[in-house]
């Protein structure tokens, strides 16, 4: 007892020392970068301009977001984020189900060829797709080229300077990037379906439309649920890397985003206070959004909430 | 009974016959959704091995084809350098959140870690809040990671969410393996080194495939945070060459012009030589990604 003070730390202290010590980098990491920033957030109730700091910049309560309420140009980039959200949720949303039905009905190298294909265009950068997209939809491209030529379009045109199509343009180039990996999730659902239900439903005389009615569509009904509380979680989300690759002055009226307008409004001209809070703002509706799916789901589901 | 039997075959028949028609169809649309995808690549790859001038008649094959395109791209050095400044932030980035992630992944595994519920409370609020653009920006001015090689590397250094992916796959590794080692005198870091790592090397790819992606392609931190052109990954680059030429053909377009610049053609050839890395490994890892994605989902 008497050299107990000198003896080392029991092996069970040490152990634990270097389990904390293995947690401590990851820890720093949280608090700086995560954890740090929330602090930041006060500047959305500063005036706080490119020459402020912390200390110097003044308090002025809710003044930045009543500036936002009146700013025409913050409802405009609420707008097209919502209208390129809403269509991207009404093609994108069911196109990828489709997808992996079909592809699990197929079997061998061309379901793998398939899948090979699909899941690629995933893996390219927005600024590769961005740029690959001047070129395709430019005057001289082979989008309007095989327009023209069955006849939908009388002219060839340039579609990324036409304001009026970016919509479209932004919600079509999403999903020809996003559709493919988006089926993985269901192709993982789907081969959790137990195939006896499937072999019963043959001996009973199913077809293969009866068998995806009846069988497929409701044993992946919960994780169809569950990806769209969380599209529509998303709405008020936009994609930054997509629309500061595609906008351009001639098409900036539809296709100024959320994101990009705080981009252009905070980093660009330097208004740190009022675009924080058009940040905050929205962030705080999109949790509400969330809240409220994942409630009406759950009264949906026998109270069987998807998270 | 004859007509009974018969009814039956025809309906078995009929069955059989809708089933090929759906197989067909199935097939039809896959083939259809397939083209959609490779073919405007394939433009882009002939585009880049054609004559500026003949841009506008190309669709399926090379118009005039060339390679200066590329001996252009190549010529130019700021470009030699994105490229290493891309490889130089994919490969230590990736090491990097590897080690951090995985150490943590490590003692998280450990039930008996002390605090552990209060650090799995801190890391599950990273996966929904963020402070977002300009407070993180603010804060990064602070700490001087603007114009800093470092603001690639030290914000991505811990994930959460890979973190319970390895952490998931850490705690699947029989516990008598470590049992042993620890009775032979192994301390934890030696088991984490010596035995949990090696054993943990599909989990540990998939991780380092994701993040690499990430790595290579990610330019808004670039252009967000950085000022420097010295310090331009391969992707800002090509963000510049692009919105470039978009403003020359926005100018051409005023200026009545219809024929395309060099300008695009150099676009194209940085194009494909930026995409080139994933392209070419992409296909060989592609259950990789397709096995990380599955178990994020299903586990995390």
């Amino acid at each position: 007892m008497k050299n107990f003070k000198t003896q080392s730390p029991s092996p069970k202290i040490r152990q634990q020392l270097t389990l904390q010590a293995m947690v401590w980098p990851a820890l720093a990491c949280m608090i700086v970068f995560t954890y740090l920033p929330f602090y930041g957030l006060t500047v959305a109730f500063k005036n706080y301009s490119v020459m402020d700091t912390m200390q110097t910049s003044k308090w002025v309560g809710m003044q930045n977001f009543l500036t936002a309420f009146k700013d025409q140009f913050f409802w405009n980039s609420v707008l097209n984020t919502l209208g390129i959200s809403f269509l991207k949720l009404l093609i994108g949303f069911p196109l990828p189900i489709i997808i992996a039905v079909l592809m699990w009905n197929m079997k061998g190298m061309f379901k793998n060829a398939v899948g090979i294909i699909l899941y690629l265009p995933h893996f390219l950068s927005w600024v590769v797709l961005g740029g690959m997209m001047t070129s395709w939809l430019a005057t001289t491209g082979i989008l309007s080229k095989f327009l023209v030529g069955v006849g939908v379009l009388s002219a060839p045109g340039n579609f990324l300077i036409n304001a009026n199509q970016y919509w479209w343009v932004a919600v079509l180039s999403d999903v020809w990037k996003e559709t493919g990996w988006n089926t993985i999730i269901y192709t993982a659902a789907l081969t959790g379906i137990d195939p006896t239900y499937y072999e019963a439903a043959r001996i009973d005389g199913a077809g293969k439309l009866r068998q995806f009615w009846y069988i497929t569509l409701p044993m992946i009904r919960r994780i169809i649920a569950l990806n769209f509380i969380l599209t529509i979680g998303g709405l008020l989300n936009s994609n930054l890397d997509q629309a500061m690759v595609l906008i351009n002055p001639l098409n900036r009226s539809k296709a100024e985003v959320i994101n990009s307008y705080v981009y252009t409004v905070g980093l660009q001209q330097g208004d740190f206070g009022y675009s924080t809070a058009v940040g905050l703002f929205v962030s705080v509706i999109s949790l509400i959004l969330v809240l409220v799916t994942n409630f009406v789901t759950k009264k949906l589901n026998d109270n069987e909430t998807v998270f | 009974m004859m007509a009974e039997t018969a009814s039956v075959q025809v309906k078995k028949h009929v069955k059989i016959r809708e089933n090929q028609v759906f197989n067909a169809v199935t097939a039809f649309f896959l083939l259809l959704f397939s083209l959609v995808i490779l073919i405007p690549v394939w433009n882009v790859l002939v585009s880049s091995f054609s004559n500026a001038q003949e841009l506008p008649n190309v669709t399926l094959w090379p118009r005039g084809f060339t390679l200066e395109n590329y001996k252009a791209v190549f010529r130019d050095s700021s470009l030699a350098q994105a490229f290493g400044i891309s490889t130089a932030k994919t490969v230590i980035g990736v090491v990097t959140h590897l080690a951090v992630t995985s150490m943590a992944a490590y003692a998280m595994s450990k039930s008996n870690l002390a605090g552990r519920k209060f650090y799995t409370a801190l890391g599950i609020v990273t996966l929904f809040f963020s402070g977002g653009m300009v407070p993180t920006y603010l804060l990064y001015r602070q700490l001087g990671l603007l114009d800093n090689f470092m603001v690639f590397i030290l914000p991505q250094l811990f994930s959460y969410y890979d973190m319970i992916i390895i952490m998931n796959f850490f705690r699947d590794i029989p516990p008598s393996l470590e049992e042993s080692a620890q009775i032979d005198g192994a301390s934890v870091w030696q088991m984490f080194t010596k035995i949990v790592l090696p054993l943990s090397k599909p989990v540990l790819a998939t991780i380092a495939l994701f993040n690499g992606v990430f790595q290579w392609n990610d330019y808004m931190t670039t252009k967000m945070f950085v000022n420097t052109k010295s310090l331009y990954p391969i992707q800002m680059k090509l963000y510049e060459i692009i919105v470039q030429s978009q403003t020359q053909s926005m100018n051409d377009l005023t200026a009545g012009a219809v024929l395309p610049t060099s300008t695009h053609s150099i676009q194209l050839a940085t194009i494909v030589v930026t995409a080139l890395p994933i392209i070419i490994v992409y296909p060989f890892l592609q259950k990789y990604f397709v096995s990380g994605m599955t178990l994020g989902a299903v586990k995390g």
